[in-house]
């Protein structure tokens, strides 16, 4: 077998060499009854790489990939252009096949780029410090609103309805079982963003002020407004980027008073993978270094006292805390955080703002090609390059007759607001830097003729 | 001369006579590569990536919210940093390199067709939120995957969503939780045997519950009279790694779960080791109500220098009606389905505890690890283990009379031998053997780990070392633990032969320095 | 002035009913280089045994707890810019923090120095 390099021989000398007349000796302390004694159902023999390769590529042959369609589709998740040089560089052994950097001596690769991840990442959040990366912008997520929590001493989190919906999810799962209090809303659909009922929600028992920039609807909150007012009842001001790619064009939340800036990293590097793995990014304030979950890598220097790296600040962590640990996460998106971090060094921040520069323009090209389509409105007055269009129909029917026809259209509300009859007939729609002209007229005249056939 | 490094430092060297020249201008020395930080390498308006200037500007409802200036970050063409990071690459050991037996961490070789798998477009470039038809084959292939997990676990379920084990513990734990309270009952209490990971009781925490300790036995098992006398209408459960970290198997798990459940309790499984086991043992025979599987161990997708991993969460059929949002569903038929939320009240599926993360989980290790399975099958996954453990007990017999094992001298290991520092001469550590492995070429070993053996040495070799390197690497250890007896000085100092010694993790933690803000003095 | 010792390793100067409490030179030894003193805020009421302030070393974390009831005065502010006094000066420049008794009858179940000394010595 192709990755097991004993061979018979090897393992009838070895078996002699422990003592052992077979190899089930070896496993003596399971009970007999518990050893299985044949193959688990169903599943066959060893097979050749090409065997799996043909099966895989089968089950792979059945999905309409992104890149082979004109492609509208965000919510937390977006198709970039990946440079080359990013996964040739992610896909060398000494990062792939490596630890946690446990070991500084020999992981200085990994710990480097840990350390100007974390520099890039708070430049980009506009934040004193950000950590390793947490497992993606949902959980990233939740950790703030816990964050914000220790830190304040106080269980309400305020949620905009602008926040994913997936976000919030995964925050009331959270939150039933710790205590916490969340109070989350729908979004309605208005050209403005919910900032007034978030601050009218907010009180001196809130610890968490939460707000997506720019929104589920490809909004974009008054973030200094926000942030004056959760101060002053004592709450901070939790900001969640699902788009990094948007700070290329609007403020960093850390510039416009946010306390703690998370986010999903996908965009850059990442792809879209079916939804995971993604990147969580962790961003804060310096003064709550103590209090922030997650791996840190830190400068310091060796025994010959050169510059080197290594994790730090580990006593905030559940190897040493145990139930007493800042969060129970134990990992990070390591290599999807080098991924992003080649990305980012590859674009640079001028490179960064021009490419959200091309983004808008593709949206806004696009929002403004749908706009012409009889019954058709755009809801935004500002987005980046996501935004929210109100359909003369069921938005998930448009979406799926669309699909029928060769378009991934966008993201249908009703996909992620099932029980939201108000919101039917949104349809979020996304264009990167990868939306071309021909795609942008495709699915202007394909909606136009599915919402034609529908009415 | 410039310095070689803008952080200021040259290298240099310590003559006999104790004077200090530097070693060459460059910095580098021969194949030993320096490197600055990227923000040293910083030029002003380069790029790697050609971008087409926009046609059109910002819409007007966007002015306000424009960013003043640009983040202040590096932009580096392409060659500048392919070289930037192939040459960060040269200074990380790698499973690629040479044998990484850190224990309970199972570093195996990572095949490569499964690195090929996950880029197929059908799978990496395919959006969460397509309309369901478009990603048939994506549904399909995790439910095959569940399949596998299921059959090689003897479980009812599998939750895939968990982001990695620790979140996996997460998921099982909110599982029980919720069984609980659906029973209208008030458990508070788990239970964790004191050599634990540290995530069981920091899980046990999150999920709100109180985590009391169990003693473990002379020979390195959960005290099952102990734990059996603490259970009672308070205890939710128990969390239990078998086989444990010590690198044993649990003997008595069958027994404990089985009290378990009579006093109304649950029992979770740390699968951190099911590689161990894999196609040998099922831990539903044995009681097990969850269990968490790290793909990146059992199923080797590739560890990434500290993830991202995947933590799907095999049920029983207690626990599985509360499996978390979202899951694929494999109807009589054969027919795949996705369950999320608008789906729970028709499938059957209201009793769900909810979502945990956004989306379908780590789709790209699924690939990987159905991958995995596929190439192995049924033969080989039982030989996975086999080989696993047979390898773990050749080291353990081969050290055995240079290092204490304190609990396998009567009996086998599974996949990781276990010893402690007992016999090393006054002053030297179990820190000191694994410095002095990195001198010899090899990642070290799992150290001060489990927390119930003094100055723990946890060694992993796994399935995909061959007898030859087995052997380099047991000749080094030999060597280690003789001069670590012996008291062998130079020991105290290493590495000798790496890009930085040994770092200073005081000043680290004394004076965090996080990011680098060389351009802001 | 009296200066009490409790089994976990701290000590507890008296000066009418205030206490400076720190831990003994024996533990700072045991748990090596401090990087990191977490201090109880002003004025909070604390109970015998409550743990109320955190000594970090890279690899550890350990609690100290109050030694009587009383309520936190202050804590040691010298030790944010430099926790390394608990292990230079750790009974005297390197204390935790300060409280006001409010059980100064309790100070009796504390061992006096000579009784703590006899208690490592056997450790």
């Amino acid at each position: 077998m192709r990755y097991l390099p004993l061979t018979p021989a090897d393992r009838t000398a070895m078996l002699a060499a422990v003592g052992a007349g077979t190899i089930d000796d070896l496993f003596a302390d399971v009970p007999a009854d518990a050893l299985l004694s044949g193959p688990v159902e169903g599943l066959a023999p060893h097979a050749s790489e090409m065997a799996v390769e043909r099966h895989m590529a089968r089950l792979a042959g059945k999905n309409l990939s992104a890149g082979a369609a004109p492609f509208f589709l965000g919510a937390g998740a977006y198709k970039h252009h990946i440079p080359a040089s990013v996964d040739h560089l992610i896909q060398r052994g000494e990062f792939l096949t490596a630890y946690t950097p446990y070991q500084p001596e020999i992981a200085q690769g990994t710990l480097q780029v840990l350390f100007e991840f974390q520099t890039q990442v708070a430049r980009l959040f506009g934040t004193d410090v950000a950590n390793a990366s947490m497992y993606d912008g949902s959980t990233a997520c939740w950790e703030a609103i816990a964050m914000a929590g220790r830190v304040t001493r106080r269980k309400k989190a305020v949620l905009s309805g602008g926040l994913h919906p997936h976000y919030v999810g995964t925050a009331e799962t959270m939150a039933k079982f710790t205590g916490d209090v969340i109070e989350a809303r729908s979004p309605v659909l208005s050209a403005q963003p919910d900032d007034a009922e978030v601050i009218a929600a907010i009180d001196d028992q809130t610890g968490a002020v939460v707000v997506q920039y720019p929104d589920i609807l490809g909004r974009i909150p008054d973030l200094a407004a926000i942030a004056e007012a959760a101060h002053a009842k004592g709450a901070l001001l939790v900001v969640v980027v699902t788009e990094p790619v948007a700070l290329g064009l609007i403020e960093a939340p850390g510039h416009l008073g946010a306390d703690i800036v998370v986010g999903e990293g996908q965009s850059l590097g990442v792809g879209l993978n079916f939804g995971g793995p993604y990147l969580g990014l962790f961003g804060a304030s310096e003064k709550f270094l103590r209090q922030m979950p997650g791996r840190l890598c830190g400068e310091t220097v060796d025994a010959e006292g050169k510059r080197g790296f290594v994790l730090t600040l580990s006593t905030r962590e559940q190897h040493i805390r145990r139930e007493k640990a800042t969060s129970n996460i134990c990992t990070n998106a390591g290599l999807c955080a080098l991924a992003f971090s080649i990305h980012m060094s590859l674009l640079g921040g001028e490179g960064l703002s021009q490419l959200a520069a091309v983004n808008h323009d593709r949206a806004r090209q696009t929002a403004e090609r749908l706009a012409q389509i009889p019954g058709v409105t755009v809801l935004n007055d500002a987005f980046v390059n996501e935004f929210t269009v109100v359909l003369p129909a069921d938005a998930r029917e448009a979406v799926r007759s669309l699909a029928d026809k060769g378009v991934l259209g966008g993201v249908a509300l009703g996909r992620l607001y099932p029980q939201d009859k108000a919101l039917h007939a949104g349809l979020l729609v996304t264009a990167t830097e990868c939306t071309t002209d021909d795609d942008i007229e495709t699915l202007a005249l394909t909606l136009a003729d599915v919402l034609k056939k529908g009415a | 001369m410039n310095a070689p490094n803008a952080s200021g430092w040259k290298p240099e060297m310590v003559a006999d006579d104790g004077s200090v020249q530097p070693m060459t201008v460059s910095g580098d020395k021969g194949l030993q590569l320096e490197e600055p930080l990227i923000f040293e390498l910083n030029r002003a308006g380069q790029t790697g990536v050609d971008i087409d200037a926009p046609k059109r500007g910002p819409v007007a409802g966007l002015l306000k919210f424009l960013r003043k200036a640009p983040a202040a970050l590096p932009g580096l063409t392409e060659p500048e940093v392919v070289r930037h990071y192939t040459r960060l690459s040269r200074q990380n050991y790698a499973i690629d390199l040479g044998p990484f037996p850190l224990g309970s961490c199972t570093m195996k070789h990572n095949p490569r067709l499964n690195e090929k798998v996950a880029r197929m477009p059908g799978f990496a470039d395919i959006h969460p939120l397509q309309p369901k038809h478009t990603v048939a084959g994506a549904f399909e292939a995790i439910a095959e995957l569940s399949d596998w997990l299921i059959g090689l676990t003897g479980m009812a379920a599998v939750a895939l969503s968990p982001k990695a084990g620790a979140h996996g513990e997460l998921c099982g734990l909110l599982c029980i939780r919720a069984a609980i309270e659906a029973k209208g009952e008030k458990r508070h209490i788990v239970l964790v045997p004191e050599s634990a990971h540290g995530t069981n009781p920091a899980t046990a925490a999150f999920a709100g519950f109180r985590v009391e300790s169990i003693p473990a036995t002379e020979d390195g098992r959960v005290d099952m009279e102990a734990l059996i006398s603490r259970l009672g209408p308070d205890v939710a459960g128990v969390m239990i790694t078998n086989p444990n970290t010590c690198g044993l198997f649990e003997r008595d798990l069958k027994k404990i779960s089985d009290a378990v459940h009579a006093s109304g309790g649950y029992v979770y499984c740390d699968g951190a080791n099911f590689n161990a086991i894999v196609g040998k043992v099922r831990p539903g025979d044995l009681g097990v109500d969850a269990m968490h599987i790290n793909l990146h161990k059992t199923f080797s997708t590739p560890h990434g220098g500290g993830g991202p991993g995947s933590g799907p969460v095999v049920l029983s059929e207690a626990l599985a009606p509360f499996a978390p949002l979202p899951f694929v569903q494999r109807e009589a038929d054969g027919r795949v389905h996705l369950v999320e939320e608008e789906e729970i009240a028709s499938t059957g599926h209201a009793q769900s505890f909810g979502r945990m993360a956004a989306f379908h989980g780590q789709m790209g290790m699924f690939t990987r690890a159905l991958t995995y399975i596929l190439s192995h099958g049924n033969d080989g996954l039982r030989q996975v283990s086999e080989d696993a453990v047979l390898n773990a007990n050749y080291i353990l017999r081969a050290l055995e009379d240079v290092l204490e094992a304190p609990f396998a001298k009567a009996g086998p290991c599974m996949h990781e031998a276990l010893f402690s520092d007992a016999g090393l001469a006054a002053g030297f550590s179990t820190l000191d053997i694994a410095k002095g492995l990195i001198d010899e070429g090899f990642h070290p070993m799992t150290v001060y780990f489990p927390l119930v053996v003094h100055g723990a040495m946890l060694i992993e070799p796994t399935e995909t070392e061959s007898r030859a390197g087995l052997d380099r690497f047991i000749a080094s250890m030999r060597s280690l633990a003789e001069r670590a007896r012996a008291g062998d000085e130079r020991l105290k100092t290493a590495p000798h032969f790496t890009p930085r010694r040994r770092l200073d993790e005081t000043l680290a933690a004394r004076k965090p320095v996080l990011v680098w803000k060389g351009d802001k003095a | 002035m009296t200066r009490y010792f409790t089994k976990e390793h701290e000590w507890i100067q008296v000066d009418g009913d205030t206490a400076t409490v720190g831990i003994t030179d024996f533990a700072q030894e045991s748990l090596g280089d401090i990087t990191f003193v977490e201090l109880p805020d002003a004025g909070r009421a604390v109970t015998a045994g409550e743990a109320v302030a955190v000594v970090e070393s890279v690899k550890a974390a350990s609690d100290v707890y109050a030694p009587v009831a009383g309520t936190i005065v202050e804590g040691n502010a010298a030790l944010d810019a430099e926790p390394e006094l608990v292990n230079t000066a750790a009974e005297t420049d390197g204390w935790l923090f300060k409280l006001t008794l409010t059980d100064a009858a309790a100070l009796g179940t504390l061992l006096d120095e000579a009784a703590y000394k006899a208690y490592i010595a056997e450790l």
